[in-house]
């Protein structure tokens, strides 16, 4: 909404700068976005002139060489290229020195080898309108040389405000004068629309049918004005429009945005002579139904759209657009002046359905009431008698009438302070609310409050009375408690603490967390090799191909950024993400999806910096990757393993596993497939892992173990196995062999030596641990444990002890 | 030359071998030489059986103490030896100090956001608020009907939000928690809202998706002051404890009355900074907007009514911040996109 200052204070002057006053709506609950300039910075050196005489340019046909009077002892030689310049004629005239509203300085110069000491100006020049087919000229007994400020508004701030949209009442001029004035305590004066020169009752030549019913019309009133003269708008209105951002028409037109921009109520002039039959209905659209709007775009409609027809057909779409059949021209001389009320949802609809915005949409949408369709008549029927000539025929068509009757609310003292903390004492409420609009009674404990009809939609409830006090009085001014805290206790959950553990051990472990996009794309899937993925959730409105799913996995986006940091030169790539993946469920569109919080890990590069003393340090690999799974899920102090898997077709096939947590499968780790890798233009080895933490149960409390009283044995041994003996397998029978007295045991080494362990086998060393919880070991326990483990690792699988 | 005088001949001898001795290998050769074998003074010792019986005793004690005089001062002067050779043996083994420094481990960093959002978390932890978290794909109910939302409401067009279907979106803000949490908790409660919210926005300043923070607190007497001193304790916590905090009238469908907060710019005073210039942080305003907040409307309590939220019972209020503004402005982050991005160099800017 934008306001232009000098517009506002014919309704309100509080006597402060623009900057000031935009502080003090700030403040009050009224945004200001910015403010602007419109026409020139600063007005002094424009001045009005008289033309003396007019000749033209010797060298230069188009221009002429004028002699201005400009108030001075001497007039001033003006060169002027305006086709319209004449003896005679009072013109705004910028001086030398005059900085123009685009910025150009002007300068005493030659033209064509002639002085010109001066420029006459064209409405466009000044921002007036976009006039420029010839220069300004100014009407009645002016005296050369006054300021042109005093005769033709060349220079005002404009406010440019964000209205909040339980506000439409201050979608115009006045709306905001009320505001003001509430907000800085200055006058308001009298609204534009209190002497209608308009007369109710019957209206001949029009008959006006409401089929759309009072929900989707509320109100539908029409005047008609005899005698039109279009024309050309009073400069004040041109400039008064062209600031408040409309550009100047004609008159009529510019009637209409005036009369829209002052009351809030958009409206619309018909030519009488064309509405055919002499007859409009308001109706719904048929489906399919076809309207050309008047910005000559076809538009095919629904139902749900309202429309106004004529003997012929529909003329215009209800409170969005008008149709071009039965606009104005410069042969009108009858107007029909339309103004309604419409249902803000339905009107929001259309335009979002036609993907159409309008200044008139933009207010419809938001729910006038109608007791604002007959402030706008009175205000059009004045300016049309005013500008245009026109006499205003007796009666107004008006059906649906006014709104229903106000609402009165009570606000109660004890409310008031109970909801703000601070309590407002009766009066300064009740002096605050009536500024805008409200009237009130006393009651027993507190005030019966009335509310205006344009304040219907926005203020129901009690609730609404105090927020209005509260803004007026100053909600800036308020004391800061804090709440009594009844119970309040805060802490994280067992979960919340889990995912903050393995967040901080992921870091402690040197990858750096990252924070991917939710969105995916369908081609995701083909580039993880697989056929589609797995229950997306799909957006029916994506802002592209590319973020037109929810992820189901994290690996996508850290390829994506694991490609972008090594396209920038980062070899040494250790990333993490902690966060939600999307699972469509198969039993309902609307059903919502499962959101289980994943955490994924990416390695590529040297697992540590390059030094002087280890220039190539090894490259991550599956083993980095489980390491540092391995310290995430001891952080938490679960048990697992993994079983080796080819079947996640984005893994390289032999060097993949699926996790397992306390018999539970919870993710994988693995290297990325060398053709995935490549297909993010990832070199090298590409290591990662994700598990569902979701999956993962917050562990119970450790608990003691008594390790120190009774010390432990440690014994290595070496084992010779088949090549398809896994380290699991070999541990497993050593653990249940070696139980109760084998505490720990550990690979330490894997050596292959055809020649001297035979072909397709390994010798795999590894450490033993033996400890009693109530006494010390002695030789013999450990030997005869010993044997049970070697015998188990004979018999089943083959295994045998390595000598030496 | 009586035998006691032969073995003080041989240590007084020993002593000064001992004492030219210069390296341990000379040293043992003196050794062998005095104590050996087939040295004069062990080979007196053995034969003091052979010797009259009154002399036994007295070459018998004088030849074990030669002994045992030479033994010390070959100690002595063994260690003297090794400890200077020790010491010529390091002079030689000379490093490059200068040289960089074995590396620790690489420790990594949390993201920004995750630091952020702990930081907040924590500070209402502290003020007795617990931590709820819900879906990001909610129902158009809990998002906008619910929260009081008018059918018009701009928000809820599909060029403004993500919808997966006419009931199903994308929740364009953490708010929808607050009456699924009043649904499961009765009153009072008092929670705070992490998470990832969607907007159809992407330019300089927005990004499709981002985080918020949403508090509500509910009990019986909460009032618009005890907001005031919630938030201002908030944004001591987490720009200084100078700071002072603003209320500003504003209008969200689901609180009444409504306000945005400001708090003052930490970088200047009154938008001009220490050394006189305009505060780039505020823009000259003195003031940073950080969230929007309000007394909850009774419509939305109405929706759980019946699970205690009677509004002439309780009331209270909800806040709600975005966690990438409070950190933007916190760390002097210039652009929201770096967020996304992830480039290491921004990762491992925040310790």
């Amino acid at each position: 909404m934008r306001v232009p200052i000098d517009w506002l204070h014919e309704y309100c002057n509080p006597g402060l700068d623009a900057s000031a006053l935009a502080a003090r709506l700030a403040l009050t609950g009224t945004e200001v976005e910015r403010i602007e300039r419109h026409g020139v910075l600063a007005p002094e050196p424009f001045v009005t002139g008289l033309v003396l005489e007019r000749d033209k340019h010797p060298d230069a046909d188009r221009l002429s060489v004028c002699l201005v009077d400009l108030g001075d002892p001497t007039p001033a030689q003006i060169v002027c290229g305006a086709p319209n310049v004449a003896a005679g004629q009072t013109v705004g005239v910028a001086r030398p020195g005059a900085v123009m509203p685009d910025g150009t300085k002007l300068k005493a110069a030659k033209l064509r080898g002639v002085e010109s000491q001066g420029m006459v100006l064209s409405e466009r020049e000044l921002q007036i309108s976009e006039d420029h087919t010839g220069i300004m000229v100014l009407e009645g007994a002016i005296a050369p040389g006054t300021p042109l400020q005093e005769v033709v508004p060349i220079a005002t701030d404009v406010l440019v405000l964000e209205i909040t949209p339980n506000r439409p009442d201050c979608l115009g001029i006045y709306g905001v004068a009320r505001e003001v004035a509430a907000a800085t305590g200055a006058e308001l004066r009298a609204a534009p629309w209190e002497h209608d020169p308009g007369s109710p009752g019957p209206l001949e030549g029009i008959e006006i049918t409401n089929e759309a019913g009072d929900e989707l019309c509320p109100r539908f009133t029409a005047r008609i004005l005899d005698g039109v003269r279009i024309g050309p708008s009073p400069l004040w209105l041109k400039a008064r429009l062209s600031a408040a951002g409309q550009r100047p028409i004609s008159n009529v037109v510019d009637i209409t945005n005036y009369v829209m921009l002052l009351t809030g109520q958009p409206m619309h002039a018909f030519d009488h002579a064309r509405i055919a039959g002499a007859r409009l209905n308001v109706r719904r659209a048929r489906p399919g139904e076809r309207l050309t709007t008047l910005d000559e775009q076809a538009r095919t409609l629904d139902e749900a759209m309202v429309v106004i027809e004529d003997a012929d057909g529909p003329t215009s779409l209800a409170g969005v657009m008008g149709g071009a059949r039965s606009e104005v021209s410069d042969a009108t001389t009858t107007v029909l002046s339309e103004v309604a009320t419409w249902n803000g949802p339905n009107i929001h609809d259309t335009g979002l359905k036609l993907a159409l915005r309008s200044e008139a949409l933009a207010r419809f949408e938001k729910q006038l009431q109608p007791e604002q369709a007959l402030w706008a008549q009175a205000v059009a029927t004045r300016l049309f008698i005013d500008l245009c000539g026109a006499t205003v025929r007796p009666g107004t068509i008006d059906l649906g009438g006014p709104g229903p009757a106000p609402r009165t609310i009570r606000l109660r003292d004890a409310r008031v302070t109970g909801l703000l903390g601070v309590s407002i004492p009766r009066e300064r409420c009740r002096r605050l609310l009536e500024t805008i609009g409200f009237t009130t009674a006393d009651a027993e404990d507190g005030l019966d409050v009335t509310v205006p009809d344009f304040r219907r939609a926005d203020v129901t409830r009690e609730a609404d009375l105090i927020e209005e006090v509260a803004r007026l009085d100053g909600v800036e001014n308020l004391p800061a408690t804090l709440p009594a805290r009844r119970s309040a206790v805060g802490r994280l959950t067992p979960r919340q603490r889990l995912r903050r553990r393995v967040e901080d051990a992921l870091a402690a472990q040197g990858l750096h967390e990252v924070v991917g996009w939710s969105f995916a794309g369908p081609d995701l899937a083909r580039r993880l090799r697989q056929s589609t993925l797995a229950a997306p959730v799909t957006l029916a409105n994506p802002m592209s191909s590319e973020q037109s799913q929810l992820r189901t996995l994290l690996v996508g986006s850290l390829l994506d950024i694991a490609q972008r940091n090594r396209a920038r030169g980062a070899e040494a790539i250790a990333l993490f993400e902690s966060g939600s993946v999307y699972h469509a469920r198969a039993i309902s569109a609307e059903a919502l999806p499962e959101e289980p919080h994943h955490i994924g890990a990416l390695l590529a590069g040297p697992v540590r910096p390059a030094t002087w003393r280890d220039p190539r340090p090894p490259a991550a690999d599956f083993y980095a990757a489980k390491g540092v799974l391995a310290a995430l899920l001891g952080t938490l102090g679960l048990s697992w393993e993994v079983e080796p898997t080819a079947e996640v077709p984005f893994l390289h096939p032999g060097r993949a596993a699926r996790v397992r947590v306390e018999g539970r499968d919870v993710g994988w780790v693995g290297e990325i497939h060398p053709s995935v890798a490549a297909d993010w233009e990832l070199d090298g080895t590409v290591a990662a892992f994700e598990i569902d933490l979701s999956a993962l149960e917050p562990p119970a409390a450790a608990q003691f173990r008594d390790l120190v009283s009774f010390p432990p044995v440690h014994e290595d041994l070496a084992v010779i196995v088949a090549e398809t003996v896994s380290a699991t397998e070999l541990l497993g029978v050593i653990r249940r062999a070696g139980a109760p007295l084998l505490q720990e045991v550990a690979v330490f080494d894997v050596y292959r030596d055809e020649a001297r362990l035979g072909p397709g086998r390994k010798s795999v060393a590894v450490r033993l641990s033996y400890r009693a919880g109530d006494r010390t070991l002695n030789d013999e326990d450990v030997t005869r444990q010993r044997r049970r483990i070697i015998d188990a690792l004979a018999s089943e699988l083959e295994g045998v002890i390595r000598a030496g | 030359m009586s035998v006691e005088t032969r073995i003080s001949e041989l240590t007084r001898e020993g002593e000064a071998a001992i004492a030219a001795a210069t390296t341990s290998a000379a040293l043992e050769d003196v050794r062998v030489r005095f104590l050996g074998r087939r040295a004069e003074l062990p080979n007196l010792l053995r034969g003091v059986a052979e010797l009259p019986p009154e002399q036994r005793g007295a070459v018998g004690k004088a030849a074990n103490q030669a002994r045992r005089t030479l033994e010390a001062k070959l100690e002595e002067r063994a260690g003297q030896l090794a400890a200077g050779e020790l010491h010529a043996r390091l002079e030689q083994d000379r490093i490059d100090v200068t040289l960089p420094a074995d590396p620790l481990p690489a420790v990594g960093r949390l993201h920004l956001i995750t630091q952020t959002r702990r930081e907040i978390e924590d500070v209402f932890i502290g003020l007795g608020y617990n931590v709820a978290e819900g879906p990001e794909v909610e129902n158009v109910y809990y998002n906008f009907d619910a929260l009081n939302h008018d059918p018009t409401h701009p928000a809820r067009a599909w060029t403004d939000t993500f919808y997966i279907s006419q009931e199903v979106l994308l929740r364009t803000h953490t708010s929808p928690m607050q009456v699924r949490s009043m649904e499961r908790q009765p009153p009072p409660i008092h929670i705070i809202v992490p998470g990832r919210v969607y907007r159809r926005d992407s330019d300089v300043t927005h990004t499709p998706q981002f985080h918020q923070i949403e508090g509500l607190a509910i009990d019986e007497g909460i009032t618009l002051t005890d907001l005031k001193g919630t938030l201002l304790e908030f944004a001591r916590a987490i720009f200084g404890p100078e700071r002072v905090i603003r209320l500003r009238p504003h209008f969200f469908p689901f609180t009444e009355p409504s306000v945005e907060v400001d708090v003052s710019c930490f970088n200047c005073s009154g938008g001009v900074t220490a050394s006189g210039e305009r505060c780039g942080i505020c823009k000259g305003t003195g003031w940073l907007e950080i969230l929007g907040s309000g007394m909850v409307d009774p419509n939305v309590l109405l929706h759980v009514a019946g699970n205690g939220y009677d509004p002439e019972v309780v009331q209270g209020f909800a806040f709600g911040m975005g966690i990438e503004r409070i950190a933007m402005l916190k760390h002097g982050v210039s652009d929201l996109r770096l967020f996304y991005d992830n480039d290491l160099r921004f990762l491992e800017q925040f310790p």
